[in-house]
């Protein structure tokens, strides 16, 4: 009996973990991509309408294009900024400076507390028509440059956005310091023998030997920055801009099923999303077996 | 020589020194800003206040008449705390089977949870929503905890794996030339030895669930059901006259959970971020 029970012990730890995952992903996933073929409204029964709803995204929406546009110029755009910040402070920090725990703490602080709707009130703040972006423009003399509402204008609407992920670049920082620790003394000692600039050894050594985990980082700020939600709708007050300029993603999904409640319509742009962000992921692994500087 | 290079350091410090505080700025200027009397904060880029209040706090606690902030903290650390509860007691168990029994499956269920890691919630969302909706618990907090204690957040799964592959099998096995079996194992060696992953795990869940805003949105409709982030968001409705003061106070308040468990976790917390981005 105990020995049958040991054998089984497995199965026992995994059951939450069974049933989440069938209650809570598979069985829901598999509806979901039913609901895609149906309109459906929550009160009354879903109605099968067969491709009709991936037709309309393909064919006449405007809103899916605008919406993956930003979402997309949003992602390619902030990710590597943010990581070569992260990567080139981190690299500065290496080197050793006076309160270096302090410094790596207050880069930390942005990542800890980016995503929350304080953030994105704040962000609001500093670049509406009477922000302090703009207060401290027309103090330095660029009186015309602080007549435009950042948020607000179409044009540089999602640029705002973009700032809020660079800003925070802590986390990754945090991630390559100590990658860099990770990097034995004796391969940077050799390469200095043989005379390598510090700039060289970063360049030819350090960084082929950190591709692993630039690469698994890029890939998961993709991801994440693929699903940002409350700073769009927090900036946005929810509508996602002037002409779709802060329409991102997620808020159009959103919006559609909750708003809306076209539910059998936001099922099929959740799926389209799901592909692309899969797309993605999988891209990026398998760059990764090719690329990659395994030691 | 030796000059030289110290003043290249010094020159390098001032200039991280610099990035910091532009960097945190912002964040000094709200805070400081909420203790402004409302008429000033515009015209003042200064982070200390000239003339101190503390008027925005009162506004904005009471702000929304009835439902005051009391209720949404309450809200706002039930609904975390329980989720913190959930993910410790069934990420665990789930680790503890992937990191160190051996079971037929076991590789495909660990991919298939690596998967669901990747995986964007928006997959799920909308039969999610229709399930608790017929089970009438929108409006209730289960549907933001219940997915806790079904081991939902695949990401502790995973960072605790790691940690638990990570503790030497010969205490394993010296406990079961104890006495110990499977079971037994898990509570009297495991758990103990993983407790810096459980503290990370219990932090960082009770960050994101604090400052989460998507699942509370969908879930979360009656003001007296409200969190924090929830009511941080009805100041920027089109209908409201917006208040800065109140706003930022509010605003400044909401983040108090998260610094103070950052002055305290410092250390997990970092090493918490760096091994979840290593490990990788």
């Amino acid at each position: 009996m105990n020995r049958k029970l040991n054998r089984y012990a497995g199965y026992v730890f995994l059951l939450p973990w069974f049933v989440g995952f069938f209650l809570l992903t598979l069985i829901p996933m598999i509806i979901s991509l039913y609901y895609s073929f149906t309109n459906f409204n929550l009160l009354s029964e879903p109605k099968f309408v067969g491709l009709k709803n991936y037709i309309q995204i393909f064919t006449s929406d405007q809103h899916f294009i605008n919406a993956l546009t930003v979402t997309i110029k949003y992602v390619f755009i902030s990710v590597p900024l943010q990581l070569l910040g992260s990567l080139i402070l981190a690299f500065i920090l290496n080197k050793g400076l006076p309160g270096l725990s302090l410094l790596r703490a207050a880069f930390y602080i942005p990542s800890l507390l980016g995503g929350s709707v304080a953030i994105s009130i704040l962000w609001r703040q500093i670049f509406g028509l009477e922000g302090i972006l703009n207060k401290a423009l027309s103090a330095i003399g660029f009186v015309d440059l602080a007549q435009i509402s950042w948020m607000s204008n179409p044009d540089t609407a999602v640029w705002t956005l973009i700032i809020l992920r660079v800003w925070q670049f802590g986390s990754p920082m945090i991630i390559f310091l100590a990658a860099i620790k990770q990097i034995p003394d004796s391969v940077i000692e050799a390469s200095a023998i043989d005379g390598a600039s510090r700039f060289k050894q970063i360049i030819k050594i350090m960084i082929p030997l950190m591709s692993p985990i630039l690469l698994f980082n890029f890939v998961m700020q993709i991801i994440s920055a693929f699903k940002v939600f409350t700073e769009a709708y927090i900036i946005s007050g929810g509508k996602g801009g002037i002409m779709d300029s802060l329409l991102f993603y997620t808020l159009y999904i959103y919006n559609e099923g909750f708003g809306n409640m076209r539910m059998g319509y936001a099922s099929a742009l959740s799926w389209i999303f799901v592909l692309i962000v899969g797309i993605f992921t999988s891209l990026a692994f398998k760059l990764s077996s090719r690329y990659i500087h395994y030691n | 020589m030796k000059k030289h290079k110290k003043i290249r350091r010094n020159i390098r410090f001032i200039i991280i020194l610099g990035i910091a505080l532009i960097i945190l700025y912002p964040l000094f200027w709200m805070i400081g800003s909420s203790f402004k009397p409302e008429s000033t904060i515009f015209k003042d880029l200064g982070i200390i206040p000239k003339q101190f209040t503390l008027e925005n706090y009162n506004k904005g606690w009471y702000s929304s008449g009835m439902v005051t902030f009391t209720t949404y903290f309450k809200n706002s650390f039930t609904i975390s705390i329980f989720s913190v509860i959930g993910n410790i007691m069934t990420c665990s168990l789930a680790a503890y089977a992937f990191g160190r029994l051996e079971f037929k499956g076991k590789k495909i269920f660990f991919n298939i949870m690596l998967v669901t890691m990747m995986l964007p919630q928006h997959a799920i969302l909308v039969p999610q929503f229709t399930y608790f909706y017929q089970l009438g618990w929108v409006n209730t907090f289960i549907p933001l905890i219940l997915p806790k204690f079904l081991a939902a957040d695949a990401f502790f799964i995973y960072l605790m794996t790691q940690f638990i592959r990570g503790i030497p099998r010969e205490l394993d096995e010296a406990a079961i030339m104890d006495g110990c079996n499977r079971y037994s194992l898990f509570f009297h060696i495991i758990i103990p030895l993983c407790s810096p992953a459980l503290v990370t795990t219990a932090i960082f869940t009770f960050m994101w669930s604090w400052n989460d805003f998507f699942t509370q949105i969908i879930y979360l409709r009656e003001s007296l059901m409200y969190t924090v982030t929830l009511a941080l968001r009805t100041f920027v409705d089109p209908a409201s006259i917006s208040n800065y003061g109140a706003m930022f106070a509010m605003s400044t308040i909401s983040i108090i959970p998260i610094l103070i468990i950052f002055v305290f976790f410092q250390k997990q917390l970092i090493e918490g971020v760096a091994m979840s981005g290593i490990k990788g």
